[in-house]
Parts: structure tokens; sequence; C-alpha cells
């Protein structure tokens, strides 16, 4: 039976369409994944599902019925469930507090939180949820946080649930057990919307996958005829090299050394405690780890944007844990910070100003007290060819580009001024197939160059792939330093979930 | 530049009309013709020499303290302080006016300017600092601190620098090489104008043309990357805030030097306030504050004219710039909801996918 027929849903912002006629159709229990890279539709097709947006044109029926779906109530009430990537709990309230909250009383006007709990309970055991409803949100882990917004959607009566790239904060092993439970799900005779541009994991868990490219369904097959490389194909409409041609590392003399280097974090708990490592020139060490583990404040630290608690950070020779970012600058250090949009970008400046924000003040820019207009957009222009930017011209609000393009202005800037050490922060975040691959064959030819590059990122595959040394970073501290070549994904990933801590040795050849 | 960042760019132009075509209700109410009303408010503000000299001596300090307020605003920083900040300038330029030299007319009256620049500046000073060592929000300090300036002035004018046997608590009239002088002859237009307008391209130039001026904006845009970039954010902050309080407390001189001569107590009817609005109208960019303070003055001094020939209140002009505030923030919200539409920060990003 069919759950969800959608037909021909055109979505229009002004001159973009986000979807072009997209028509599709999920089977009651089965996993239905929408698979796309960045930009495809994905997140449109499933705002338009849960109302929160209005197709052009188009019919949604469910269950064999015309609606409209006007607004997220009225996605609840007709039993459309939605996890979004960023959950929408409030930390200081019980897991049940939040489950009720917006929720039809069951016996207005009275909150009847035990009555509450026991049904939450109920049916947290019937799914394998094993969510205690009484403890805080705020206590809980991050796959945990999952499976409340999950309990939340079931508990408002959800048949039809939409997760949106439901594994993107999650460990290997919480995904593992988040399939676990969407396959209970679906064995009860509910549906599920999978989105996620990770080919392994739609492969895994769905039954039926849709890819969308560029707003179209490419193709719609059943799991059984997919495979890796046509899934890839149809996503980005030409064949992908999945591994990125490199040579061995040359690695010499050390370029950045960090000594038991202790940092504290925003909530004034240490996010960093003792962390010890040696980069140098001409390698790529990566840094593994799930987000929140300490990775954003050990980058911050290194640039001198967070101040240090305890250790020293030597780079190239000199002691620079007390200078300010500007002088770490001038010493050599490039940073590319993992949000682009904050931290690496002025948005509303134009993409010539943002090429110089780290260097306005120079000889070649700066004269006599004037900014040199003409000389900062021959160099955006040099730049924006070089690295092929997309720009309608240099003096385009940054804020316009697509989020490759951005990361490739951030790039560009950052290695144009040929440092010595390149942070590398999830560079390839958000970024499509194509522009993943783009930004991480610079890193390379940076590192041939002789640059020491930190390449710190979530995403085991691309550590893997790319870095010649790999440490993995949990609760601030590393767990270890491995060869990518003599490590398994299972071993890396039982040392990001901090169930495995080798000796930190393994210095480069 | 696209159709649509035109429209946004124009959001305070819309703002502007909208609230002169509300204002005519406002009018009509009143019992006047709304077109007669505001042919007349046009013409008492621009067709004659008097109107005319009205129009640019109430434009002058609406453009100082808009300038001001626009440079902190470039800065990320709301200064709600440009109203003590003029007194603070005013006394300053009138103590030098008054006991400092003589010395000819050009020396004196730049060192009254100077010294009230300097005034302004130090008023804004505490505010920042208290930002950047404390994290008290200028927003706040700057407008308590509006109070003090004004009872400051308030103080010294009753007291120590009072005009003795004046009826009203003012000083006596400043040495006369301190007076700015006049530009149109038989009528208050002073020269306060010309050294405004000066102020507002070279603030344009210092904004869009020094490494200095880069700094301002890309913290006020964005002062994370600002760090990250190397720039020493909490400096910059000082700087515009400075900045900020000295163009304001110019706006305070020229007062003093330029129209009334003495320091009155209580000399500013609320330009400072309405200099938020001047620089939140203008964008934060010195030419869009010329134009917006060239409108508010030209309202000002044509509204009595409308008075006198139609009797509608003055009031109403009042109203018209509340309800250009009121548009423009109303416009404001929308441009918000048109970004957060894709759940992107602007539609186009998705147009165009590398």
């Amino acid at each position: 039976m069919d759950v969800l027929r959608v037909e021909e849903v055109t979505k229009r912002f002004g001159p973009v369409i986000a979807n072009d006629r997209v028509t599709l159709t999920v089977q009651a229990g089965t996993v239905h994944a929408l698979l796309g890279e960045n930009g495809a539709g994905k997140t449109s097709l499933v705002n338009v599902l849960y109302g929160l947006y209005q197709p052009d044109e188009g019919q949604i029926w469910l269950r064999g019925r015309p609606v409209r779906i006007r607004s997220p109530r009225d996605a609840i009430r007709l039993g459309i469930g939605m996890i979004h990537q960023h959950f929408t709990l409030v930390p200081q309230l019980t897991v049940a507090e939040n489950i009720v909250l917006g929720a039809r009383p069951r016996r207005p006007p009275f909150l009847d939180l035990p009555g509450a709990e026991r049904e939450i309970e109920s049916i947290a055991n019937a799914y394998g949820l094993g969510v205690n409803p009484r403890l805080r949100v705020m206590d809980l882990s991050v796959g945990l946080q999952q499976r409340v917004e999950i309990l939340k959607a079931l508990y408002r009566g959800a048949d039809l649930l939409i997760l949106d790239e439901p594994t993107s904060v999650l460990t290997p092993s919480e995904t593992e057990a988040l399939f676990g439970v969407i396959t209970g799900l679906v064995a009860d005779g509910k549906s599920v919307i999978f989105i996620s541009h990770k080919l392994d994991e739609v492969l895994g868990i769905s039954q039926v996958i849709t890819v969308l490219r560029r707003g179209r369904v490419a193709a719609t097959i059943p799991r059984a005829e997919a495979t890796p490389s046509a899934l890839a194909r149809l996503m980005v409409g030409r064949d992908v090299v999945f591994q990125i041609p490199k040579t061995h590392a040359r690695a010499s003399e050390p370029a950045l050394e960090v000594t038991d280097l202790h940092v504290t974090g925003n909530l004034g708990h240490p996010a960093v405690s003792g962390v010890t490592f040696r980069l140098c020139r001409g390698e790529i060490l990566g840094i593994a780890g799930v987000d929140g583990n300490g990775q954003s404040e050990l980058a911050e630290a290194i640039a001198g944007l967070r101040p240090v608690t305890r250790g020293r950070i030597s780079l190239n020779g000199c002691e620079v844990a007390s200078w300010p970012p500007k002088a770490r600058i001038a010493a050599g250090l490039g940073f590319i910070p993992a949000d682009r949009y904050r931290l690496g970008l002025v948005p509303d400046f134009t993409v010539a100003e943002n090429l110089v924000i780290k260097t306005f003040g120079d000889p070649a820019y700066t004269r006599r007290g004037f900014l040199r207009r003409q000389r900062i957009a021959a160099h955006a222009r040099k730049l924006v060819a070089q690295f092929d930017i997309r720009v309608h011209g240099v003096q385009q609000p940054t804020r316009e580009l697509s989020g490759g393009n951005q990361q490739k202005v951030v790039l560009a800037r950052e290695v144009s001024l040929s440092p010595a050490v390149i942070i590398a922060m999830q560079p390839t975040r958000g970024l499509d197939v194509g522009a993943s691959e783009y930004v991480l064959r610079a890193l390379i030819a940076e590192r041939d160059r002789g640059a020491a590059i930190l390449h710190i990122s979530t995403e085991l595959e691309e550590i893997l792939g790319v870095c010649d040394r790999v440490a993995v970073m949990f609760g601030g501290a590393l767990m270890g330093i491995v060869r990518p070549e003599d490590a398994t994904s299972e071993q890396v990933g039982l040392m990001m979930a901090g169930a495995l801590h080798l000796i930190p040795a393994s210095e480069p050849p | 530049m696209t159709i649509r960042t035109a429209i946004l760019r124009l959001l305070p132009l819309w703002a502007v009309l909208s609230s002169l075509m509300l204002g005519m209700g406002f009018v009509f109410l009143a019992g006047a013709p709304p077109l007669q009303a505001y042919e007349d408010l046009l013409r008492g503000a621009l067709a004659d020499k008097f109107g005319l000299a009205t129009t640019l001596v109430k434009t002058t300090p609406l453009l100082f303290a808009g300038l001001g307020v626009a440079v902190a605003l470039r800065a990320g920083l709301i200064n709600i302080g440009a109203e003590g900040q003029i007194y603070l300038g005013g006394l300053a330029a009138a103590l030098v006016g008054l006991y400092v030299g003589p010395f000819p007319q050009i020396v004196h009256v730049s060192l009254a300017m100077l010294a009230a620049f300097v005034a302004g500046g130090m008023w804004a000073l505490l505010p920042a600092v208290l930002r950047l060592r404390r994290g008290v929000s200028e927003v706040i300090t700057t407008l308590l601190m509006n109070y003090i300036g004004l009872y400051v002035v308030g103080v010294v004018v009753s007291g120590p620098l009072k005009e003795p046997r004046a009826p009203y608590p003012f000083s006596p009239p400043l040495a006369p090489s301190a007076f700015l002088p006049t530009i149109i002859p038989a009528t208050d237009a002073h020269a306060g104008i010309i050294i405004a307008l000066v102020l507002a391209i070279l603030v344009y130039i210092f904004l869009e043309h020094t490494p200095a001026g880069f700094q301002v904006r890309m913290v006020g845009a964005n002062p994370s990357a600002a760090a990250y970039a190397g720039v020493n954010v909490g400096r910059t902050v000082v700087l515009a805030m400075v900045v900020s309080g000295g163009l304001a407390g110019l706006g305070g001189a020229s007062e003093v030097m330029g129209l009334k001569h003495r320091l009155f107590d209580a000399f500013s009817p609320g330009y400072g306030y309405d200099a938020i609005v001047v620089a939140f109208l203008g964008a934060g960019q010195p030419l869009g504050v010329i134009a917006t303070a060239g409108f508010f003055g030209a309202l000002r001094s044509g509204a009595n004219v409308m008075q006198r020939s139609q009797g509608v209140p003055v009031a109403v002009i009042f109203a018209i710039q509340g309800l250009a505030v009121l548009f423009l923030a109303a416009s404001l919200a929308v441009r918000r909801r048109m970004f957060r539409w894709s759940g992107r920060p602007t539609p186009s990003a998705e147009a165009n996918p590398s």
C-alpha cells in the first residue's frame, strides 16, 4: 500500500527551482531513501511534506487521499513526523517534558506528566529506543537526544517519519543502533524517509532509493538493483573518483608541535586535556572524532582564538601559545575553519574583500593609508580564475555564493598565503562530491608543496583516504595515532567511541 | 546587483515614502488638504532663502550626530548616546570659546571643534571600555550617559558658567572669533553644514578606502571572522566608538558656535535621538546619512510653514518620522523572512551549485 505519493511537485524560490516536477511513492513498512548532493533539493522536498513550504505545483497524496499540508501542525495531524538534523529540544527539561511540549494534552486541561511518562516508556520499549523519560535532555548523548526526537514524533502518532541526515552527528556504533531502531519501526508497519548523502548508509538501510539531482528525480531504484558506483553516477551525473590519488608523504622537519595542551571550553569545562602531537612539513595529520570531542577548541587554541590553559604550541620552532592571531598568521599559520559562514568569511563583504581579510594592511593592498582597490580586485580575479570560483564578479557579495564556492574563497585565501601549517577543519562539510574532491586535492597539493596540514574531520572515510597519519580524538584527548593503511574503520570507530585507547606514539618516518 | 538586492538596498526609501503616504492621513485628520499641505511643507523648506536657511540649520546637528551613530553602526555598535555626546561637545566648545584665546577665527574655531570632538569621544569611550572589559551592553550605558551629559551642562550653566543676572541658565556669549561664520547673509545658516558635509565625505572615504575603515566594517559585519583574520577587535570597537562620539560632539559644538553663540541649558531638542533614526534610515552609509539628515531637516523646517498656512500641527512631522522607523523595522523583518525561505542564507545560493 502506498502511504505517500508525491506527484509532480514543483517548488520555486524566486527564479530558483528547488524541486522540479518531483514524483515519488513511499510504500508502507519500508525505508525510502532520498539521496542527493547538497542543493539537490532533498531538504526542500521534505519541508514541503512537513508543511514548512507550500508547493507551487503538484499534489501530495496520503494513504490514497489528496492532502494539503499548510503547516507542521497539519503534517503532525496527518501522521507525518520529522526529525531535523538540528534537534529542537530544550536541554533543561526532561525527556517527557520535551515530548509533551506543544503536543495536545491527553487529559486537558491537565498536563498529566506521569501518564505521559508511562506512555513514552511503553513506546520506547516497543521500539527498543531505551530512553528514560525522566532524565534531563542536557544529560543525554547526541544519539539519545536523537531518539528523543523520534519518540516525540511517535508520541504524536506519526506513522511516516522523515529523518533528515540523521547520522551526521552519530558515531559508527550509534549509527548502527539507529538502524536497528529504524528496522524495528518499519517491521511494525511504519514508513521512513531517510535523507542522506552517504552511499553506504543508504544501501545499508533502505528498500527503495530515490536519487535527486538538481531538483529533479534522477532515478528511483530498488535497493537490490543499486550499486555504489551507479548511485554515485546518478547523484553527480558523472563518474566519481573515490580514491584521491596521492604519493607517499615525504615528511621532514616538524612544523607544528603541540605538547600537553589543555584548553577550556565555552562552558568552563576542560575541552582539550593533555593533547600532544608533532606535525611535520609535507605530511597530513588527520584528527578524526565525533563532533564535540574538543576538536574545535584544539583548532581555535592553535589559531590563537582561544586561550591555552596549559601546555605548549610551537610553530616553526617558535613558542606561540601566547601570541595573538595576527602574529601566528604572520608566522605562517593558515586556518580553514569548520564554520566558514561565521568564522572564515565576512558574508556581507565582496569576494574580493574576503580574499584579503588577512592581508589588507600589507603594502601590496595598502599604500599611504589607502586601500588599493584595483590591486585587491586584480588579486581576486587571479584567485577566482586559479581556483575556479563561480562568481558573477569579484564584487559580488560572498553571501550570495553557494557553499562550495564560499569554501573555495576560504581555501584560495589561505593557500595563496603559502602557509607553513594549514589547519583544515571539516573542509568538505556541506560540499557536494565534486567540490569536496577539489578541496581535498588542493590540500594534498599543499602538502606536496611542503606545507604541514592538520586535517580535522568527522568524516572517517575522508580522513582515512587523505591523511598520512590519523589521530583519533575523544573526550578532549587523543586516543592514539595510526596509519590509515594499518588501521581498519572498525578500529578507528572504536577509538572514536572511546572504546579503544592506543599508546600515542607513531612518529613520522 | 540583482533586482532583489536593489530592492533590499532601497528599503529605507520605501519606508520613507510609505510613511509620507500614511502621513497624508494625519494631515487629513488635522483638517487640511494633504497635497496642499505637503506642497506648503516643501515650499517652506526649500523655496526661499529663509526656508532653506532653516533647513540647513536643522540638518547640521542631525548630520553630525547621524554620522557618528552611523560609524558605530558600521562597527556593529548601537550608540544611543549621541545626545549626551552632543552636550559634552557643546560644553567643550563653549569652554574654549569663552576662556581660551583670543586667536584668529580659524584657529579658535578649529581648537573649539577639536575640543568638542575629544569631549564627545571621551563620553563614548567609557561605554566602549565597559563593553570590552565587562561585557556591559553599550546600548544601556550610552543611553544612561545621555542624562549625565544633559545635567552636567545644566549644572555648569546654572552655576559657574552662568551669565550674571540672566533670566534663564545660559552662559555669556562666546568670543566672536569662535563663531562659525554665516553662509547665507541675514539668516541663521552657518558654516557648520559645510563642515558636516566635508566630514561625511571623509567618513565615507575612511570606511571604504582605508585599512582602518575596512577593519571597522569587518568587525561590524562579522566580529568572529575579524578576530580570525587577526584584527584586534577590542581596539577597533574603541576606535569606532570614540570617532562616533567625537562626530556627535561636533554636532553640539556647531549648535553652540554657529547658532546660539552661548551655551544654553538643554540646548538640544533631542537631536541625538533623531540621529539614531537618521543613521538607521541612511543604512549606516555616510551618503545615505546626508540624504536622511537633509530630509528630516527639511521636514522640520517646512513643518512650521505648514502649521502657519494650513493649521497642521508640527507633531505630524514627528509622527511621519516615527512611521518611517516603524516601516523600516518591518521591512527588515520581511527581509529576514525572505532569507529564511530556503533554510539557507540566500535563495540565490541554490541558484549556482558549484
